[in-house]
């Protein structure tokens, strides 16, 4: 039990923290411009795809450095030519922009480089367990994962509470006019927040890529997972979307990890149900089954309860 | 207001005659279109068509109407699809009789449940709120589907027979034009029900909360509410389309109601343009055909759809119809005429750029697919070998050539849009 907790524990953790390097983009990226980027995640896929084709030329390292800038590069476009453009019909214009851009990238994704998984990999100096505990090996990449997440997570944290450009993005955050008085460059700022958020969403796929698989389906499957962060953990608060990130990465491996279901809590109590009922299911549904809906689960019952999140200070 | 009562004035005065023509003209298109288009194709293209043009307007009913874009509108679309086939097979164990043809309605009623429970708490927000909550519950019910297999019977979905209900007049809807004027019935019996729910209050006041819900409260309309009837009305069309669809397959899947769904429903109605309400139904019937005749053609007719949904998006938010609406006051003048030499003029290099271009998609896609050797493709009726040099030169050509005539067009092209819609005495910004 207690190696079960433990390798839960550490595989929630960094499962959280890559989670939190798409969200924390996102978050900000919302926050500034209103905008929900529902294409964001399909940076994260470009990021793995980018990486991958460097590696084949030029190695892993290479690609760990090189890929998520072109990403973050492209994301600048992106909301220059695109984004700034759709801007003049409203709100729901952009987020449908989003919406087909992630549609587009998707299919252009597979136009480029098919629709088979990709052969992409931890780099050979990575590929040993790091330690062995309980007779369970932790692979040494996953720390690698962890570390990386963690140095963001710090980094990102200075820059925006430390540095001169955090003052002026977290100014333009909140009063974007006034800041844009005082003589900053507000469209400049949000270009640059929009491509560094694409590009930090692009290290996590670079990161991600050899762990999850490096697929077409690989932005829709996480895509959805970071809206329910950013909503749950509140529009626009960089805490609140690292504690929600945290918080559905131990949510779902927990719940992948505990294999209990409604049946062994009736037979606490000592109830048997009909076994060819309609409603069998129901009561043989079990943890590792409802893990992929808890987040919405989660992100419903956040916005009827708690619209503006667990630590948001407006609502959308 | 002046716009209201310009718009408002010639619809009440407006003789009957003139508001049923399209009416009829709609019924007697219904009637004849298997006349002309008669192959399995067509019919199997017809069928398709017509359930989603009354799911995509459905659709509009929230986007269009109510100004809610909803992520998860197959959910009531996939359940409808459900408790129909469900119904079927009842039918066809004799649990009870009930004319196969009225099946839809079971699925329109649970979409009406669902839209009930759902929008009771989904609609008190228009916007990105609305937005998420809806993914939610698309993203939840689409993993629900899997879970619950005694409804939903897991991966490989439920499967009904359409035949075995009492006959209708020597029918059983056992051939493709059966179940065609069956659901050519339903379309035309729905499109008109949404046409005349949004001429009701509850479907004017839909467009007003979506324009401004402050001031529509202060009118005294709770915006909240407003919404939630658009949204049970729409769930409910949702379902009907659901049902056809189940009627039409015979065979109900998790993928009815997943997000992949939901997204297409919004592709339809956006392309289609959401502004209108005929948008949908061109959006729909363009979807189809591209889905069933350009897929035909090419293995990329997604990454063309994905193209023209992105560039309709920026560039004409109005959508296709809205291209045709624009029209009306150079039409009202009389001036369309003089807008057809300048089309032609920028049009056709305008194709040749874009026949380019996908060429150059066509010819990369086939150099990386095929099998190796392999380099003989044809496009368009034409047969050319995918590596030559000088199938690249013709396609660099077409691209280059294209573009800078379509390019030294437009101000001409501009010009003559102004020239037709300089009204005579005063201005009217139809054309911005």
């Amino acid at each position: 039990m207690l190696e079960l907790i433990f390798f839960s524990l550490l595989n929630g953790v960094v499962t959280g923290l890559l989670l939190f390097m798409l969200a924390s983009g996102l978050t900000l990226i919302f926050s500034m411009m209103g905008v929900l980027n529902f294409a964001h995640a399909s940076f994260y896929m470009l990021g793995a795809y980018f990486a991958y084709t460097i590696s084949i030329y030029l190695g892993f390292w290479v690609g760990l450095i090189v890929a998520p800038i072109l990403v973050g590069l492209l994301g600048a476009v992106v909301e220059r030519y695109g984004l700034r453009y759709v801007h003049r019909w409203g709100h729901v214009a952009e987020l449908i922009f989003t919406f087909g851009l992630a549609f587009l990238i998707e299919e252009v994704v597979q136009f480029i480089w098919g629709k088979d998984t990709k052969a992409y990999h931890e780099p050979e100096i990575l590929q040993f367990p790091l330690f062995t505990f309980f007779g369970q090996n932790f692979p040494a990449y996953k720390a690698f994962m962890l570390v990386i997440s963690i140095g963001i997570f710090i980094l990102l944290l200075l820059i925006l509470t430390r540095s001169r450009v955090g003052l002026i993005i977290q100014a333009a955050i909140h009063k974007p006019n006034m800041t844009a008085m005082l003589g900053h460059n507000v469209p400049l700022v949000f270009m640059g927040v929009f491509g560094v958020g694409c590009a930090l969403a692009g290290l996590a796929g670079v990161i991600a890529g050899p762990a999850l698989g490096t697929f077409p389906g690989m932005a829709f499957v996480l895509g959805s997972i970071v809206f329910v962060i950013v909503v749950v953990g509140g529009l626009g608060s960089l805490t609140g979307a690292f504690v929600a990130s945290l918080l559905i990465g131990l949510l779902q491996t927990f719940a992948i990890a505990l294999d209990y279901s409604v049946n062994d809590l009736l037979q606490l109590f000592n109830i048997s149900f009909d076994a060819d009922s309609a409603l069998r299911d129901l009561w043989t549904l079990s943890l590792p089954q409802i893990a992929p809906i808890l987040p919405y689960l989660l992100l419903i019952l956040i916005l009827i309860f708690r619209p503006t999140g667990l630590f948001g200070n407006r609502e959308t | 207001m002046s716009e209201i009562s310009k718009t408002a004035s010639p619809a009440t005065a407006r003789p009957l005659m003139k508001t049923l023509l399209p009416w009829i003209g709609f019924f007697i298109l219904l009637l004849a279109l298997p006349n002309i288009f008669s192959s399995n194709v067509g019919l199997y293209t017809m069928n398709l068509m017509g359930i989603f043009v009354i799911f995509a307007l459905s659709y509009n009913m929230l986007l269009g109407q109510g100004g809610m874009l909803s992520f998860g509108h197959a959910v009531y679309f996939g359940l409808g699809g459900f408790m129909s086939v469900h119904f079927m097979n009842y039918i066809e164990d004799g649990d009870f009789t009930f004319p196969m043809y009225l099946i839809p309605i079971f699925g329109g009623l649970i979409g009406l449940v669902f839209g009930i429970i759902i929008g009771s708490f989904s609609t008190r927000r228009a916007g990105t709120v609305f937005a998420m909550i809806s993914l939610g519950v698309g993203e939840l019910m689409a993993a629900s589907s899997l879970i619950f297999v005694a409804f939903f019977g897991g991966e490989e979905g439920v499967s009904g027979d359409r035949t075995t209900g009492p006959d209708l007049m020597g029918i059983n809807f056992g051939q493709d034009i059966h179940i065609y004027y069956l659901i050519a019935g339903w379309v035309f019996v729905t499109v008109a029900l949404m046409y005349l729910f949004s001429r009701t209050p509850a479907g004017r006041m839909a467009n007003a909360v979506r324009d401004n819900a402050e001031r529509a409260e202060f009118v005294g309309y709770s915006q909240r509410k407003v919404r939630f009837v658009s949204f049970c009305a729409s769930g409910f069309f949702a379902g009907i389309a659901g049902g056809l669809f189940a009627l039409n397959f015979e065979i109900v899947t998790e993928e009815n109601l997943n997000a992949l769904t939901s997204g297409t429903v919004l592709l339809m109605a956006y392309i289609g343009g959401v502004g209108f309400f005929i948008g949908p139904i061109v959006g729909a019937v363009i979807f189809t055909l591209l889905q069933s005749i350009l897929s035909n053609y090419t293995d990329i007719w997604q990454l063309y759809v994905g193209i023209l949904f992105v560039l309709t998006v920026m560039y004409v938010p109005q959508g296709l119809t809205g291209i045709f609406m624009m029209h009306t006051a150079a039409w009202r003048m009389r001036r369309v005429g003089s807008l057809i030499l300048p089309y032609l003029r920028a049009g056709v290099p305008a194709l040749a750029m874009l026949t380019g271009i996908a060429a150059f998609l066509e010819t990369i896609h086939h150099m990386r697919s095929s099998v190796e050797g392999e380099t003989a493709m044809s496009m368009m009726g034409v047969d050319f070998d995918s590596h030559s040099f000088v199938a690249w030169i013709v396609i660099l050509a077409l691209v280059v050539v294209g573009g800078y005539l379509t390019r030294s067009q437009l101000p001409q092209l501009k010009e003559a849009w102004e020239m037709a819609n300089k009204p005579p005495a005063q201005r009217e910004g139809a054309g911005s």
